[in-house]
């Protein structure tokens, strides 16, 4: 992938990609994250778990600047992107946008655009100038990472919005992968999916995570399990216990943990 | 009928009292809905009949004759009303679809408020209202009736309506794809314009379809600004002919051939409005509907 990353080499390192510290957020008066510090390593899946409206949501959107885009949101802390503060002053959102790319809950495709078209969106809503042969290769790479290139490649042209459900969610990841980006952030990125498509969106986090560093937010917690390395649980906007996916579902340290993942609230 | 024990199923009585009040209700909205619809009806009709039989290719292409003399055409008129209403579109749309392309951005801001009610008010504002306003502001100044001076009037009664369904149309965009493209790095300028009022374009389509074919049919703003020419003038700097002002100065003149020439000129607006909103339809893809 670009930015010489993937390859064997990059499955080695363990290298801290994110790095939270002390991140507080707000909307308007209401204070829904509570000094939350934690990292996020590159080449791992890290989940994010915790009862409705216990701040993970927000805290993903933190990590590249979307939580601002609501009116009223703002949030104070460090959230390091290999070592640079993107909070800084004179860092612009959107660059950080462009190499922390993000799935949401609800599939969102555009829906005056085709499936190519939606895939390389990304491409050409900021500009970037590309030839047809290469725009063709780029949107069967994306298409084939996010597992949905078979399924479309003979109605490339059709609306994305013709898609079903699953299908839109994983033309969204594609979108997602085709700007590149080094992070992928996705907030309960299964929770409007069935069964089938869920596993599908499981399996691919595992293909991808050799080439990203990926933070998965969701209500799910067999998913969490199955498919990350690390586990962040929150609860009302502090985050309880951060560590090891295995430890934390075998062996959490934190009461509210256990209560949670035992299914005794939540 | 005997009391059963246990509730039946089968409550007749009040079954049918529900249906019976359920179909009367219905015939009474089917009622009104016809009503509605014999005046459109009517006034379609009676303009076809009328205007058809004056209709002739002189009438596209002759100007209009003195009294007596048979013949003649509004050809100037027809020239004018699309000059007049095409430049009022080029001032009143992209500040119409800008006003509201901001209070979509900015729903609850007390300046948004504020512009939302003076739009609302400005869309109740009698046009003949709007026609004094032109003529103070740019007949006056500059010294005489001229097709700018109709145009901005017809520009000003514009632009609160295309303000207020571009705001509505733009609203109804999902939140969730704005951010879909923020996400993607994409600017917010460039995320409002090519995906959001992209998404919102047939709707905003319409609106302006809306507001062109209700100011093509103004006649009292333009009679004291672009005040109506008997002779060709494309100027903008001087007197026009509109079609709305040719049919009123016919309408009510004595002379039974202006009389029919009238009914030709309204007829001829009517389908240019129709051909220009099946036209917008086609170009922006099928009906004209609200964003998903």
């Amino acid at each position: 992938m670009g930015h010489g990353r993937g390859g064997q080499s990059a499955a080695i390192i363990m290298a801290e990609k994110l790095l939270v510290k002390g991140l507080n957020a707000y909307f308007h008066n209401v204070h829904s994250l509570h000094d939350v510090s934690l990292n996020f390593d590159e080449n791992r899946v890290t989940a994010i778990i915790g009862p409705s409206g216990c701040g993970k949501s927000t805290l993903v959107r933190c990590l590249n600047r979307m939580h601002e885009v609501v009116p009223g949101a703002r949030a104070t802390g460090e959230v390091l992107l290999d070592g640079e503060n993107i909070y800084d002053a004179d860092v612009d959102p959107v660059q950080i946008r462009r190499r922390i790319g993000m799935v949401f809950q609800k599939p969102t495709p555009f829906p005056t655009m085709s499936i190519e078209d939606n895939v390389a969106a990304g491409l050409t809503l900021n500009g970037v100038k590309t030839s047809r042969a290469e725009r063709d290769q780029l949107v069967e790479r994306s298409l084939r990472q996010a597992a949905l290139w078979e399924e479309v490649k003979d109605r490339l042209r059709r609306p994305g919005a013709s898609l079903s459900g699953g299908q839109q969610q994983r033309l969204c990841v594609a979108r997602a992968l085709a700007v590149e980006p080094e992070v992928l952030l996705m907030d309960e990125p299964c929770s409007a999916l069935d069964p089938i498509s869920t596993a599908r969106i499981e399996e691919l986090l595992l293909e991808l995570k050799s080439a990203y560093t990926i933070v998965i937010v969701t209500h799910n917690m067999q998913q969490a399990a199955r498919c990350s390395d690390m586990t962040a649980f929150m609860y009302t906007g502090n985050l309880v216990e951060f560590g090891e996916t295995k430890q934390i579902f075998t062996n959490p340290t934190r009461r509210e943990t256990e209560d949670y993942i035992t299914g005794r609230f939540g | 009928m005997a009391a059963a024990a246990t509730p039946s199923l089968r409550i007749a009585t009040p079954y049918r009292y529900r249906k019976i009040k359920s179909d009367l209700m219905m015939s009474v909205t089917i009622a009104a809905t016809i009503i509605t619809l014999i005046p459109l009806f009517l006034v379609l009709g009676y303009l076809l009949t009328k205007g058809f039989a004056s209709l002739s290719w002189a009438f596209f292409t002759h100007m209009p004759a003195p009294v007596g003399e048979p013949g003649g055409g509004m050809a100037n008129a027809i020239v004018g009303t699309i000059e007049v209403v095409g430049l009022a579109c080029l001032m009143g749309v992209p500040v119409g679809v800008g006003a509201g392309l901001y209070l979509a951005a900015n729903r609850s801001s007390r300046f948004s408020d504020w512009v939302r009610f003076s739009a609302d008010v400005m869309m109740g504002l009698p046009s003949i209202v709007v026609g004094i306003f032109a003529y103070a502001v740019v007949v006056r100044p500059f010294g005489g009736f001229s097709a700018l001076a109709g145009s901005v009037a017809l520009a000003v009664i514009m632009v609160p309506l295309v303000t207020r369904t571009t705001e509505e149309m733009v609203a109804l965009v999902p939140p969730e794809l704005r951010e879909a493209s923020l996400a993607l790095g994409v600017p917010q300028w460039k995320t409002t314009l090519a995906v959001v009022a992209r998404t919102a374009l047939s709707g905003i389509a319409t609106g302006v379809i809306l507001a062109v074919a209700r100011v093509a049919g103004e006649t009292a703003p333009l009679l004291f600004t672009a005040f109506g020419n008997r002779f060709w003038s494309t100027s903008l700097i001087h007197p026009i002919n509109t079609l709305t002002v040719q049919v009123y100065t016919y309408a009510i003149s004595p002379f039974a051939d202006w009389q029919r020439q009238a009914w030709a000129g309204a007829l001829v607006l009517t389908a240019m409005v129709l051909a220009l909103e099946l036209g917008v339809r086609w170009v922006t893809g099928g009906a004209a509907k609200a964003p998903r």
